[in-house]
């Protein structure tokens, strides 16, 4: 790639023309172009999936979505952005849920209706196999819903393409929960710890800490021992 | 695959590539490390900061960019406007849907009190979920709540408040089990032991990661949990400032639905700060990888009602921000990169730093490397030397970067840098604020009824915080606060009229100093339109001078 681009690109915002610098992440040139966000921009890192948008580039039909602030602009994108998706979710009580084969099919009973036609692992900007995923909710198979989905942000773009209406974040959520809190092992190390603390083991050796000089700390500190 | 500039360099990094990977670099003493502080760290820049003209911490210093924050006017002009009857009443007012927030909201509701979050983006948009290495607590064998008090202090160069650090590193253990109760995927081995790692400043590996998407996986949890109780919130809803009653307490806020401009109060019992940090203020200019809301408004409309703030004179540079390419500046490299094995190393292939010393002094080490050794990499005009990446691989076995770093690679990868084979750039970045509104461990500040929780405090990581206490002191914090706030709410009969007395005082002092009337705060959206836009926002155009 090319350090910089300082020439000018067009870009269609909702149809209107703009002129900006070519070097920008459509979210910073929907700003050059004079607007302020208070919808459609969140983390401006990739993690929140605030900033989701849809775009088509000239003489193509063809849609494409980003992530408006991780995604360069190109000549003559049209953009528009999708900053929020009235999708469903539904509430649960995960303290009282039963991790079987049925629950997810319980809580999103649409999932059933899912035609595998792969429209949402084909928007995904995350590059991941939603349609798996949702195939794996289906099964009830916890554990492959939770690997596959575990770097979804919920832009939301994949529920915007579903002709079943499934919101397959929520649904990934939901298992992802209860794969955490059910099916995968407590860690062993921590039920031990809680004991410790529950017998205030430590108590003498922080309350001695805390009433440390300055001088103590440091000595103490610089004597540290470090794992390798 | 980065052009023809940037290659002759890179082959001397692999050039010695093979000699570092098993090569132990000194640490520094704590000498060394005060010296290297003084001469390169940003904090200790000349001309940098300014003592504060008047409220609470007359005279003490901070960087102008806050300076020009707390001298300045509300956007509610206390000559014109008059207070609003509440549209709300509540007995826990939250302000600010981050993972401290929401927690706060999440323990409140449990505690039977009445809740009512607000926040400017999204539940979730904030700088929680853009956390990536993993959250620290002494839960190992070969590790403990009093060693892990040690890295805290050692960390903060022996400023911290002891009873903050203690309730930090005692309620650890819990917070983790907590987490894995609401469902929270940590990186584990098949039999449940977490596969915890070491990061910048700690003596044993008590860094527990979920890929490199740690805050992202918590605050989703935390999110839904807060949906699936029900509790009540309202987003794109911004605070302006706190109310408060003839005594002086607080007793709610002043809000603004930010798309409409609707100007509203709640009354509150009790009110909670959890708006978070201040990386948008982009401090010495430096870029920032903060979230779009990191303004600082929680310190302003606390400030203003009379709270004490405490080490807002130091602020925390994360070592390894994107140095290039430009459209993700200041974006963070996680120290998880340099906590599986990559190496900073300069222009001429060579190492400078021991890479795990905490971030203070890993930043002062590249700042030097670049302005004094001028040894960074020549044809990055904003200055960067090279995380050698592909020596991850080297270590850990090909496919680690996928597996533990997809953030990581997704960030570069789109931008057609493939960090598996060729090193990245990287810069220092405004990561964090060490300081904030002072509090006990319990939240409380000094103002009655008002408290702080979050990056918005300040106190437990005295001078410079260690990764991965932030996200334990959201959740510890955020559930002490919730619990306490709460209990203090249901013991409340009775609640004052809300006034903004506070401000009008605050502005007569403001007059005197000889402020000038047009600078306002808190700023609540960073405005990056070109100059000829900016202006006053539309939903606070109605509000009179
Ligand atoms: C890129 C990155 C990586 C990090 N990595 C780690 C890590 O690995 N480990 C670790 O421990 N820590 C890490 N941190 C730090 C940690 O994530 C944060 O310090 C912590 O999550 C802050 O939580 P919070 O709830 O206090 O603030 P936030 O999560 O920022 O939440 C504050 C919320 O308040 C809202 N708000 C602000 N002002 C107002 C207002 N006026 N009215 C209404 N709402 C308002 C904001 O929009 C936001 O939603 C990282 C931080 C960043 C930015
Ligand atoms: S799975 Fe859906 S919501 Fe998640 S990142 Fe992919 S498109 Fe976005
Ligand atoms: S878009 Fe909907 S119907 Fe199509 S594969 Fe995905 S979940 Fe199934
Ligand atoms: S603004 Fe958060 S993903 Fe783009």
């Amino acid at each position: 790639m090319t350090t910089k681009d300082k020439s000018l690109a067009t870009i269609y915002i909702m149809g209107k023309e703009y002129k900006v610098p070519g070097s920008l992440t459509i979210l910073q040139a929907i700003e050059a172009s004079g607007f302020l966000f208070v919808r459609g921009c969140g983390c401006r890192g990739g993690f929140c999936g605030a900033c989701s948008t849809v775009y088509r580039t000239k003489d193509s039909y063809k849609l494409k979505v980003a992530l408006a602030c991780q995604t360069k602009i190109e000549d003559g994108m049209y953009l528009a952005q999708i900053p929020f998706y009235p999708g469903n979710k539904a509430t649960h009580n995960l303290s009282k849920i039963k991790p079987t084969t049925e629950t997810l099919c319980m809580l999103y009973p649409e999932i059933m209706r899912c035609i595998s036609c792969g429209s949402c692992t084909k928007v995904c900007p995350q590059d991941i196999k939603v349609m798996d995923y949702i195939n794996a909710a289906i099964r009830g198979d916890y554990k492959k819903i939770a690997e596959l989905s575990f770097d979804c942000i919920m832009c939301g773009l994949c529920a915007t393409r579903c002709p079943a209406e499934i919101v397959q974040y929520n649904v990934a959520l939901a298992a992802r929960r209860i794969y955490g809190a059910y099916v995968m092992k407590k860690a062993p190390h921590l039920d031990k710890r809680l004991e410790d603390m529950q017998a205030k083991k430590f108590l003498t050796e922080i309350e001695t800490l805390m009433k440390s000089s300055t001088d103590q700390l440091k000595e103490r500190y610089t004597k540290r021992e470090l794992e390798k | 695959m980065y052009s023809k500039e940037f290659q002759e360099s890179i082959k001397k990094v692999e050039a010695t590539r093979k000699e570092r990977l098993n090569q132990d670099f000194p640490k520094l003493s704590l000498a060394e490390r005060s010296v290297l502080l003084e001469a390169y760290h940003p904090d200790y820049k000349k001309g940098t900061m300014r003592e504060i003209l008047i409220g609470a911490n007359k005279d003490d210093k901070t960087p102008h960019e806050f300076a020009d924050l707390f001298e300045a006017y509300s956007h509610i002009n206390p000559d014109n406007f008059i207070v609003p009857a509440p549209k709300y009443e509540t007995d826990v007012l939250i302000i600010g849907g981050g993972g401290a927030g929401v927690t706060a909201a999440i323990i409140a509701n449990q505690a039977k009190a009445d809740v009512f979050l607000v926040t400017k983006l999204r539940i979730a948009d904030a700088n929680t979920t853009m956390a990536q290495g993993g959250i620290q607590a002494a839960d190992k064998a070969n590790d403990s709540p009093a060693i892990h008090y040690l890295d805290v202090v050692g960390g903060g160069g022996f400023h911290n408040i002891p009873e903050l650090v203690q309730a930090l590193v005692n309620d650890g253990p819990e917070i983790i089990r907590w987490l894995e109760d609401l469902g929270v995927i940590f990186d584990k081995a098949p039999d449940g032991t977490m596969l915890s790692i070491h990061g910048g400043g700690t003596s044993r590996k008590r860094m527990h990661p979920c890929r490199d998407y740690t805050g992202a996986e918590i605050m989703r949890c935390l999110k839904d949990e807060f949906l699936d109780q029900k509790i009540k919130y309202l987003e794109y809803t911004g605070a302006l400032d706190l109310l408060t009653d003839k005594n002086g307490n607080c007793v709610g806020a002043v809000l603004v639905n930010m798309e409409n401009g609707e100007i509203f109060t709640v009354k509150a019992k009790t009110t909670i700060i959890a708006t978070g940090g201040a990386g948008q203020l982009h401090i010495q200019g430096f870029p920032t990888s903060n979230h779009y809301g990191a303004t600082a408004d929680g310190l302003v409309i606390g400030y203003r009602a009379g709270a004490k703030l405490a080490f807002l004179d130091t602020i925390q540079y994360h070592p390894t921000g994107v140095g290039y390419p430009e459209q993700i500046l200041g974006q963070l490299i996680t120290e998880k990169v340099r906590g599986v094995g990559a190496q900073l190393v300069n222009a001429d292939g060579e190492r400078f730093i021991y890479d795990l010393e905490t971030r203070d002094v890993v930043a002062s080490a590249i700042i030097r490397e670049v302005q004094d050794r001028k040894k960074g990499i020549a044809s990055v005009a904003s200055g960067g030397v090279w995380l050698d990446t592909p020596l991850i691989e080297m270590k850990s076995g090909s496919g680690t970067i996928l597996k533990q770093l997809p953030a990581m690679y997704r960030q570069f990868i789109k931008f057609g840098i493939d960090m598996t084979k060729e090193p990245v750039i990287t810069y220092p970045t405004q990561h964090y604020q060490n300081g904030g509104i002072l509090c006990t461990e319990f939240g409380e500040t000094n103002v009655p009824g008002l408290y702080v929780v979050g990056e918005a405090s300040g106190g437990v990581h005295g001078r410079n915080r260690l990764m991965g206490n932030s996200l334990l002191d959201i959740l510890v914090f955020g559930r002490r606060a919730g619990k306490y706030a709460a209990e203090q709410a249901t013991k409340t009969k009775q609640v004052n009229e809300g006034t903004i007395e506070h401000i009008k005082k605050y502005h007569q002092e403001l007059e005197k100093a000889g402020v000038p009337r047009e600078r306002k705060s808190p700023i609540l959206l960073p405005d990056y339109r070109p100059q000829e836009f900016k202006g006053k926002y539309s939903f606070l155009s109605h509000l009179k001078d």
